[in-house]
């Protein structure tokens, strides 16, 4: 049932789709290659969530405008339900699962002779510096904004590391929260920008030292 | 809503792609940044039964100062890369451009969305559509005949509509000359959202005195229109006041959900102005104003 993935000079003037025509891809998501076997028609979102069970990228309005589905592209932030799947093809994507690869959800204390050994890692604990800005400055509530919000933070940050508090402004109004207000996430992103900027400042003082 | 069902094919250069367009026919559709067509496809504004996806063509994603100081924009550049172009690259006379691309939707949108999308999509407040038309660009179509150049100002035909034809692949814009004393404002209720009307003067300045210039309108007609009348004033040395007052009499805005007519002719004046005192101080602060307008 597959069909050969289409391409310029594929047979020009064939019939047009009637039914569910297949393609084969081979997506790079946070670091690991994909082969998905599914319509063109599929837009990068519906393949993470359903294809791929990434189900941490949220779909919102699917034309663009709440940005609850912003992932990273090449390291830039895009909408994916502005994309198909067939065309993040040769692109490195990166989700919301990859702030903190080891950070799933851990249930209670983990079982085992050493168990009670080491204290069990604080909450939060294994979240990445931005995810525990938000953390720590409130920047969610109910948290259906949260993988866009923190996908766009983290691709504009790589842009740019050392942003005013208007370009914080400017880029957040490129996403839609409708419970927190934006001043958390305002917060969140400069004190994540500023300690990555200790970070580095701190780095570059010992190189110098040694 | 999920867009119906198309077959997808990936382009391999420019020549093949426009033969590959005329043989489909009227079915198919040209993608480049998906950023106004996925929308439409996923509300089935949209329904090609051909995607010919033309990000493969590299070329097309060019950007830098030809001949005689002009600007040569290929049609993939997307607007974060104008955005963010050096002086070195986009040339200081070009500065406009750069600062103009905050007004278009946000960054996740400007770093996929195309100057050549934007311009084929010819939507009628679009900021490149404004641009091309104000500052006299050159757009440059590939089809299976050839190529031919098309001055913005015959370009749009309507709202989303232009001269291009089915199979025409739309490959570069050419600004002709730096416009160093130019500024683009508008005004929109959301930050983000395509302007209700939106203004570009580009002023000619010598010995520190404005001798003429040209300004363009978005949003008062059904495609980006110069307005002789306010270009006029500032020919005679007029106020940009008086500027901008003869701008709004010579608008003939249509009203409708997003504004009356006679609001459109009040956004007019204030725009038309503004974007004049911008120009002629030429470090116009593109989003900072945008503030200021809102009330
Ligand atoms: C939330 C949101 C806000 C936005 N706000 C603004 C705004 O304020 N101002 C603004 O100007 N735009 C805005 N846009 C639209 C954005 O600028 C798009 O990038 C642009 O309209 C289309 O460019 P694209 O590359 O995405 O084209 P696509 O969506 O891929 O294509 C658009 C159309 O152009 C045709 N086409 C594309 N490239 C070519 C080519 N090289 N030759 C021939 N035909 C071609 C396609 O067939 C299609 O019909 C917004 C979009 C979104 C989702
Ligand atoms: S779901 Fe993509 S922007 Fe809303
Ligand atoms: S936290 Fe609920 S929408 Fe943002």
């Amino acid at each position: 049932m597959t069909t050969p993935p289409p391409s310029a000079d594929a047979a020009p003037g064939a019939a047009p789709p009637t039914g569910c025509e297949l393609q084969l891809m081979v997506l790079d998501v946070n670091g690991e290659q994909h082969e998905v076997i599914t319509e063109p028609r599929r837009t990068l979102v519906d393949v993470l969530r359903h294809d791929l069970r990434l189900t941490g990228t949220h779909v919102g309005c699917e034309h663009g405008i709440c940005g609850a589905c912003t992932v990273l592209l090449d390291g830039r932030p895009v909408r994916s339900c502005l994309m198909f799947a067939a065309q993040a093809e040769g692109a490195a994507l990166r989700t919301v699962e990859s702030l903190a690869p080891d950070g799933a959800p851990t249930e209670g204390p983990e079982e085992g002779p050493e168990a009670g050994a080491q204290a069990p890692p604080a909450p939060g604990d294994r979240l990445s510096d931005l995810q525990q800005a938000f953390r720590a400055h409130h920047a969610l509530q109910c948290g259906f904004c949260t993988p866009g919000f923190l996908m766009l933070a983290e691709g504009f940050l790589a842009e740019r590391p050392d942003p005013d508090e208007a370009e914080i402004r400017e880029v957040v109004a490129a996403n839609l929260c409708r419970c927190t207000g934006y001043q958390p996430l305002v917060a969140a992103i400069a004190q994540c920008a500023a300690a990555r900027r200790a970070a580095r400042e701190n780095r570059s003082a010992q190189r110098k030292e040694l | 809503m999920k867009p119906a069902p198309f077959r997808y094919h990936r382009a391999r250069d420019v020549h093949g792609t426009t033969r590959l367009l005329a043989e489909l026919g009227e079915d198919a559709k040209v993608i480049a940044g998906g950023q106004s067509l996925v929308a439409m496809m996923n509300f089935r504004l949209a329904r090609p039964a051909h995607l010919v996806d033309i990000a493969p063509l590299r070329e097309l994603d060019r950007l830098g100062t030809g001949p005689g100081g002009a600007l040569r924009i290929g049609a993939l550049t997307t607007h974060h890369t104008v955005e963010t172009a050096p002086d070195a690259v986009l040339g200081a006379g070009f500065a406009v451009l750069r600062r103009a691309m905050g007004w278009i939707g946000h960054l996740p949108i400007r770093t996929r969305g195309t100057v050549g999308g934007s311009l084929a999509h010819a939507d009628a407040t679009a900021e490149w559509c404004l641009l091309a038309v104000t500052l006299g660009a050159e757009l440059v179509a590939t089809g299976p005949d050839g190529e031919r150049r098309i001055p913005a100002g015959e370009f749009f035909l309507g709202p989303y509509t232009s001269v291009l034809g089915p199979a025409e692949l739309l490959t570069e814009v050419v600004f002709p000359r730096p416009a160093p004393h130019a500024a683009l404002t508008e005004f929109a209720e959301r930050k983000g959202d395509f302007a209700i009307v939106s203004a570009v003067v580009d002023l000619d300045i010598e010995a520190g005195g404005v001798r003429g210039g040209r300004v363009g309108l978005g949003g008062v007609a059904p495609v980006p229109v110069r307005v002789p009348e306010a270009e006029a004033v500032l020919a005679a040395g007029g106020s940009f006041a008086a500027c901008a007052a003869a701008a709004a009499a010579a608008a003939d805005p249509p009203g409708d959900a997003n504004g009356s007519a006679a609001y459109r002719r009040a956004l007019v004046r204030s725009l038309v102005e503004r974007a004049c005192t911008e120009a002629a101080a030429g470090t116009a602060a593109g989003n900072a104003t945008r503030k200021a307008v809102s009330r």
